[in-house]
């Protein structure tokens, strides 16, 4: 078959999707785009699309409404926005819609033509009325890449890829040899997204030169860091790139069988992906034959059941066997010897999902973004104490800096900047002194954080260092296959030592303890997991070891976080008399009534839960903490008021 | 081997009712799988899925289907953290114990909820009204600390919030008693 056929058999996908837009816009009704992915359905985003409907059919107006994915800005959900073209403005994106103010924007700018700027987050198009959202950091620092599309087309109908460009590296990709994709893969510098940063076309050269005929590529889609999101966004967003990707993939090194491997844990990801390989498959973007080409290839899903190492290349294999998740010995690498003993290519998704547009634009346009040696964008999910956590894309090589106080917003709520936990369970913390680190593969891994997973926690002067890095072993020990012993009781003895730290008893010797093991762990660990649980740890001592030393030596946390070691107490000075708002909220009953009927707390009972600090009004601000917990006054709870401990009872 | 191996020749009264309709369910599911290694972790999920767990006769019927061992079964079904051997209570809760939710408080929110409950994470009550899991992020890390109770996704929890939740649900249950009551007595 000729490339003209195959250029024609694509060019009638492409007018029927011209059509199908033209026809939506004959008719000038607006549009309602609602973020229905997993973060905007948490915040409500199905009521917010039931109070649309109700609203729009009670008032007879006439609008489509469509659901989209994911536009990364988590704070802002539930987010809308309404494109409404016979109002005189450019289409709006509003944050924050819940089903009252869902009613209120149809009432008052459907059916009043008031855009209602309470609401606006920002204008989607430049113009002169409404500040467009283009023009704020959030916006205008991202570049996207691989996002460029998520939230902007519904996932679940493949026109809307199509009308953005979709499929064409594909039919590109078809029209050249296989080494050729693989050559511009190699000269675009892309490295894998899963972590390591190995570089993709050399997996893939790899692959293709490998005799055995019968192969597989794996979409790995396991993200088992416990505070990362940014595949599943991805997949729940954007499908049809990742599956053109995969495509790509698979012709280059002669690959005819695909698994996308997505956590159960994920199922509107599954869900979106299913939907979309059926629509490739009906019109012939994937399966037999592909657009009449010679090229077979069909794509599975395979649903991953929870083990974080899983994630780590064999073990994901070996679950897709039907067996336990267990790392096996490289060499033999997967593209050598994987899945069913057939050369494997495994892949992340953010990789594959890079893929359509290098062929497409060519590999010196992507390496126009990023840096030398880490071009193209990175992606992380910036959580934690920052103004505006969500997903963020940027060019490699921009400073921790501009991520962190540019993008996101910065500190809320006037705390000072202490930490960003980058990489999550395999990652490092990093201080302040390290805010102009480029983000790149290599300067992170310099610093002793990682790229890792994309996960990224930023920490307030609040944050305690010993209790983060107790958090991501404590994670790290449950989820170790066992199969090493280094990995499985040297992870275990880390956790104990810095469990018994924060605790306050801490022993002198435990901090060279926590080092030596450490080293150990690595040495002796077959697997990345175990190879990198360490790291938490060890740049923790490294950056913040004076935090270490006074939980060991003063028996006091200086972030006020471990909960021994810490007590909270009520300055009767400042406590309102008679005011009795945070005795009911105690869930323990810890808190009584003292002289001039004030309010006290039975050390004995109160369990730090810290509700009576947060609920006592401001104007009083009665209820403090301290470390270590001696500092508290001890106030005797009179015989008559004591209560039965809760603490114990089941 | 296996005391009901495929629940044949069982009278339901002898089987927890609740297993011997799964057990019905997997007779029927299993002939769709291909005897392959490779589907048993797909044909364990799709009982769990439908199930809410995996009963050990279960595991037993798949392992006799896929021609292993039940002890393969088993090791493969507990290595992974999605699969539960038993039934959760009515009311689902999960607290977020995610990065961020961890960094935002969610061990006291969990805490809240075991204490409250009288039992630890992973476990159910004794009368199945309530079960109460620690998950990793749910996705909504801009509403740390998170539960989701019923599938319903529960932001900015509080110790506070887990008083109301259960007021909330000590209300339902009056309701659904006495609407029960009022029904029997006019029957
Ligand atoms: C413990 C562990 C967990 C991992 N988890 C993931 C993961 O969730 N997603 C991922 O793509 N790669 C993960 N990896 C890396 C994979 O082994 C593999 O390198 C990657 O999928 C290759 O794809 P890439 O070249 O596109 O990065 C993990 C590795 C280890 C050691
Ligand atoms: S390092 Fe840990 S997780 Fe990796 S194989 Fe060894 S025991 Fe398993
Ligand atoms: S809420 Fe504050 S002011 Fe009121 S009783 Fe408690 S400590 Fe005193
Ligand atoms: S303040 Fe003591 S238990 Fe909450
Ligand atoms: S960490 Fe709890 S929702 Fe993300």
């Amino acid at each position: 078959m000729s490339k003209l056929e195959l250029r024609e058999r694509f060019a009638s996908i492409q007018r029927e999707s011209e059509r199908r837009n033209e026809e939506k816009n004959k008719e000038s009704i607006p549009t309602i785009f609602i973020v229905m992915s997993t973060c905007g359905l948490a915040s409500g985003a199905t009521e917010t699309k039931q109070a649309f409907e109700e609203a729009l059919s009670e008032k007879s107006i006439k609008a489509r409404i469509v659901p989209v994915g994911c536009l990364g800005h988590c704070y802002a959900e539930p987010l809308v926005i309404i494109d409404h073209p016979t109002a005189g403005f450019p289409p709006i994106c509003y944050y924050q819609i819940n089903a009252d103010r869902a009613r209120i924007l149809v009432r008052s700018y459907l059916e009043g033509g008031d855009p209602v700027l309470k609401y606006v987050l920002g204008a989607m198009e430049e113009n002169d009325l409404i500040p467009a959202v283009m023009d704020f950091p959030r916006f205008s620092l991202e570049q996207r890449l691989v996002m460029e599309h998520c939230g902007h087309i519904d996932p679940n109908d493949i026109y809307q890829y199509v009308a953005k460009g979709g499929y064409s590296g594909l039919v590109k990709a078809l029209e050249a040899e296989p080494e050729e994709v693989i050559d511009l893969v190699e000269k675009s510098g892309l490295r894998g997204r899963g972590g390591a940063g190995f570089p993709t076309g050399r997996k893939w050269r790899i692959a293709r030169a490998t005799e055995i005929d019968d192969k597989f590529v794996i979409c790995n889609g396991d993200e088992g860091d416990p505070g990362a999101y940014m595949d599943r966004t991805i997949l729940e967003s954007n499908p049809h790139q990742l599956l053109e990707g995969l495509a790509i993939c698979a012709y280059a090194v002669g690959a005819n069988r695909s698994i996308a491997y997505v956590r159960a844990e994920y199922p509107l990801a599954v869900k979106a992906l299913q939907k979309a390989i059926k629509s490739a498959e009906e019109l012939s973007l994937l399966g037999p034959s592909i657009l009449g080409t010679s090229f077979n290839f069909e794509v599975s899903v395979f649903q991953g059941s929870g083990a974080f190492v899983c994630g780590e290349e064999t073990a994901l294999i070996q679950s897709i066997e039907g067996k336990r998740g267990m790392p096996q010995h490289r060499p033999p690498f997967p593209v050598e010897k994987g899945l069913w003993g057939r050369p494997t290519v495994v892949n992340n998704v953010k990789t594959l999902s890079s893929v359509p547009s290098i062929i497409l634009r060519g590999p010196e346009w992507f390496r126009t973004i990023g840096t030398e040696h880490s071009p193209g964008t990175a992606i992380f999910s910036v959580v934690g104490n920052v103004k505006h956590p969500g997903l963020v894309e940027i060019a490699m090589g921009t400073s921790l800096r501009t991520l962190i106080f540019d993008v996101c917003g910065g500190i809320p709520k006037k705390k000072e900047f202490k930490a960003v936990q980058i990489g999550g369970p395999s990652g490092g913390c990093l201080p302040s002194s390290f805010l102009d680190t480029p983000i790149d593969f290599d300067s992170l891994t310099q610093a002793g954080a990682m790229m890792g997973s994309g996960g990224m926690v930023v920490m307030d002067e609040d944050s305690c260092m010993v209790d983060v890095s107790r958090y991501f072993l404590d994670f790290t020990q449950k989820e170790s296959c066992g199969k090493c012993t280094f990995c499985r009781i040297g992870t275990n003895h880390l956790l104990n030592i810095l469990d018994r730290i924060t605790k306050g008893e801490g022993r002198e010797k435990d901090l060279e303890l926590l080092e030596t093991l450490s080293k150990d762990i690595k040495d002796g660990s077959l697997c990345g997991l175990g190879k990198t649980a360490p790291n938490p740890v060890l740049t923790s001592l490294k950056y913040f070891r004076e935090e270490y030393e006074a939980h060991i030596n003063e028996k006091r946390c200086p972030a006020l976080k471990c909960r021994t070691l810490i007590a909270y107490y009520i300055d009767l000075e400042k406590c309102a008399r008679g005011c009795e708002v945070c005795v009911g909220c105690c869930p323990v009953d810890a808190i009584f009534t003292t002289k001039g009927r004030k309010k006290a707390i039975d050390q004995e009972l109160c369990v730090k839960c810290g509700e009576c600090r947060s609920v006592c009004p401001p104007e009083y601000d009665a209820v403090f903490k301290v470390s270590p917990p001696e500092l508290a006054p001890i106030i005797e709870r009179p015989p008559e008021e004591k209560k039965e401990s809760k603490k114990s009872a089941v | 081997m296996a005391l009901y191996n495929d629940g044949v020749g069982m009278a339901p009264s002898d089987l927890d009712h609740e297993e011997w309709e799964m057990i019905q369910d997997i007779k029927v599911l299993l002939p769709g799988f291909e005897k392959h290694r490779g589907n048993l972790i797909p044909i364990l999920q799709s009982i769990q899925e439908k199930h809410s767990y995996l009963a050990s006769t279960a595991m037993e019927m798949v392992a006799t289907h896929l021609s292993i061992t039940p002890s393969e079964v088993f090791g493969v079904a507990t290595f992974y953290n999605q699969f539960r051997f038993h039934p959760p209570g009515k009311h689902q809760i999960k607290v977020c114990l995610g990065t961020a939710c961890h960094v935002a408080g969610g061990d006291i929110i969990l805490e809240n909820f075991e204490r409250k409950l009288g039992i630890k994470d992973g476990e159910t009550t004794p009368d199945r009204e309530y079960s109460v899991e620690r998950v990793a992020c749910v996705g909504c890390c801009a509403l740390a600390p998170v539960a989701v109770v019923d599938e319903n996704v529960q932001g900015h929890m509080q110790p506070s919030k887990v008083e109301g939740l259960f007021v909330q649900f000590q209300i339902e249950r009056e309701r659904e008693e006495r609407e029960k009551a009022e029904r029997e007595a006019s029957e």
